[in-house]
């Protein structure tokens, strides 16, 4: 199959799955009776006497499609509603909230997949030896952590006792000031990339040193994943004859494990790779919330905890949606990377 | 039952399944022995609730009457962190419980029936699977209202899709085998073949599997207790007591780790408490996986 005919299978297989988690978001607000989402539309207590003619307004007491049509309507036209915590529309605070994000989905995701791929790589080499058994008791370890403690534990010693060396935020407050002056073009919203194109050292460092921890707790819980990935993987294609056949043409076992063996065990990590940015930059909710680092995840837990539901589903419709479109990217930049992948079905 | 035997003697002999069979065992012995080991004060009506002695919002060190000492709002860490293991072993084997009983009934019906069913209740498994689970668990929790109970709804409607996926590939596994074929050739019903030859022979591998991710489950609860979406205030539960640390991580000026316990006590339970279960599935994926057994 042409590889364009692969993505319209691919775009059409997406329909339904867009069409369900529009149907669960939208079946979640439906456990709210009309009272209780016409109290959405209020903003002055005078209004609560006038729900009923809300309710009349916005078809809250019609019938589930009717509703449901009428939502996805104003979904397609950007409309999301409204959130309570930072008062501005869901959608502009998405928008808002997403280059924080992604600047640490940015640092944290090469440190997680390098480390993995590198821990992964030795070990699958030195298997059963003391490096091997080492890795994988840290893995364990790794993804048994409560992310949020280690969060905790980081600031207490790096922020605590070593008197403000790493602070939580996105910026120290002097920083801050120097980023919304006029002086300052924010170009990307990426306070590392915006001083870098700024030519402003200051403002990178600092905004780099805000970034240490998240990445290290971010890393901690997901590097295990890859690491493990790659080393079952290492292991599968270190068994293969291409391996044998290297080895036999007397090719020393460092060029046989990173060029021949590893090259090919790298193809389902890349794979995985992808999953993992589309977590990250889908709001790493609780790395976020604990560093109090304002991206999407922080504005979320704010939600959550404030049981603003049009915000919080607003943000998991958005985090689905875009995790289900990162998933097929990265399905299709895979036929580029792996041949095998036939096109009409699986993995061979 | 060799096999069980087997399985066993292998967790024994391996030291990290051993460890992780030790720290469970130890688990379950505090949350038996909860009433004798913290028993609650006299006339305290429910016994998962923390007693608290005193409002003051500042932490105390441990001491003779507090030996793990006080969260903020004077709850006793210890009564806490023990308590809390029975609270942890609940969410845990509820929400594995039912995940299993809704994912063995979706994905025997899917696996075994294939055609229609099978690709309404696949469609459905990749609509929950496009959600990163935190997220969605955390959009449920909310809008069911903020309770342990409200977690577990969550955490069940996130889990119960993968295993209704793992369900139906053993199934279509073992469906086509002669007994099945056989016993359907005699005139059997459906549901006699699946719950006599089906299930039995395709499934123990994904039910121990399943089990051992009451670790995971409790983390997740943690997560969502710590985010303050799930039991009421000085509920025994690990989550929240870690979330009551949050304020104090940080001590004053000179005394920067003065309330180290705070943070320290819950989560070290909720560290061990999973690295226990986890320990045992890693050594569980080996002794099952026969790709490694071989090798």
């Amino acid at each position: 199959m042409e590889l364009r005919a692969y993505i319209v299978r691919r775009l059409l297989l997406l329909i339904p799955v867009l069409f369900g988690i529009s149907l669960l978001i939208f079946g979640i607000t439906m456990l709210f009776s009309p009272i209780e989402r016409a109290s959405l539309y209020v903003s002055d207590p005078k209004q609560l006497r006038d729900l009923a003619s809300i309710i009349q307004t916005y078809g809250l007491d019609q019938p589930f499609w009717s509703q449901y049509g009428t939502w996805l309507g104003q979904v397609f036209q950007g409309n999301l509603g409204w959130s309570k915590v930072v008062s501005m529309p869901v959608w502009n605070a998405i928008w808002n909230f997403l280059p924080a994000t992604l600047e640490l989905a940015i640092f944290a995701a090469p440190v997680i997949i390098f480390s993995g791929i590198f821990l992964g790589t030795k070990a699958a080499a030195q298997k059963d030896k003391p490096l091997d058994h080492a890795t994988r008791v840290g893995a364990i370890i790794g993804w048994s952590l409560p992310n949020f403690w280690l969060g905790l534990i980081l600031l207490m010693v790096f922020y605590g006792a070593l008197s403000g060396l790493l602070p939580p935020g996105r910026l120290s407050i002097g920083m801050d000031a120097v980023v919304n002056s006029a002086e300052f073009a924010r170009y990307t919203h990426i306070n590392t990339l915006d001083a870098i194109l700024n030519w402003r050292w200051d403002v990178f460092l600092d905004a780099l040193r805000h970034l240490i921890l998240p990445v290290i707790t971010l890393s901690v819980t997901n590097v295990a994943f890859i690491m493990r990935l790659m080393r079952s993987s290492m292991l599968e294609s270190l068994g293969k004859g291409y391996v044998l056949t290297a080895r036999a043409k007397g090719l020393d076992e460092k060029t046989v494990v990173n060029k021949h063996a590893r090259r090919n065990a790298l193809i389902p990590v890349i794979t995985i790779s992808g999953y993992l940015f589309a977590a990250l930059a889908g709001g790493a909710v609780i790395t976020e919330t604990i560093f109090n680092y304002k991206g999407i995840g922080w504005w979320a837990w704010q939600s959550a905890s404030r049981l603003d539901i049009p915000s919080v589903l607003g943000f998991a419709l958005f985090s689905a949606v875009l995790f289900v479109l990162v998933n097929l990217i990265v399905d299709i930049l895979y036929t580029r990377v792996d041949p095998r992948v036939r096109l009409g079905g699986g993995i061979q | 039952m060799t096999d069980f035997k087997f399985m066993m003697r292998q967790l024994v002999r391996n030291p990290l399944s051993l460890a992780g069979l030790i720290i469970i065992a130890i688990f379950v012995i505090i949350a038996i022995f909860a009433p004798l080991i913290a028993p609650p004060p006299e006339g305290h009506l429910d016994p998962y609730m923390i007693p608290r002695e005193g409002y003051s919002p500042i932490p105390q060190p441990p001491s003779a009457g507090h030996i793990f000492g006080t969260t903020e709002g004077q709850y006793d860490i210890f009564y806490g962190v023990i308590w809390g293991t029975r609270s942890a072993f609940q969410v845990g084997l509820i929400v594995i419980g039912i995940t299993l009983i809704v994912g063995i009934i979706l994905g025997s019906l899917a696996g075994y029936f294939g055609g229609a069913v099978d690709e309404v209740i696949m469609r459905i498994t990749d609509v929950f699977l496009a959600f990163p689970s935190l997220i969605l668990a955390m959009a449920i929790t909310a809008a069911l209202g903020p309770s342990l109970r409200s977690v577990m709804i969550a955490l069940t409607l996130v889990s119960w899709p993968s295993y209704a996926r793992l369900i139906r590939g053993d199934i279509l596994q073992v469906r086509e085998e002669d007994y099945v074929e056989a016993s359907r050739g005699i005139g059997a019903s459906s549901l006699r073949v699946i719950t006599r030859h089906v299930l039995p022979n395709a499934i123990y591998p994904t039910l121990i599997m399943a089990s051992l991710d009451i670790g995971a489950v409790v983390l997740s609860a943690a997560a969502l207790s710590f985010l303050g979406l799930g039991s009421p205030e000085g509920y025994a539960d690990w989550g929240q007591m870690t979330q009551f640390a949050r304020n104090w991580i940080v001590g004053p000026s000179g005394e920067p780790l003065k309330y180290w316990y705070a943070v320290t006590i819950p989560g070290l339970f909720i560290l061990f408490f999973v690295l226990g279960w986890n320990l045992l599935g890693d050594a569980f994926r080996d002794i099952l996986d026969p790709r490694l057994a071989r090798r």
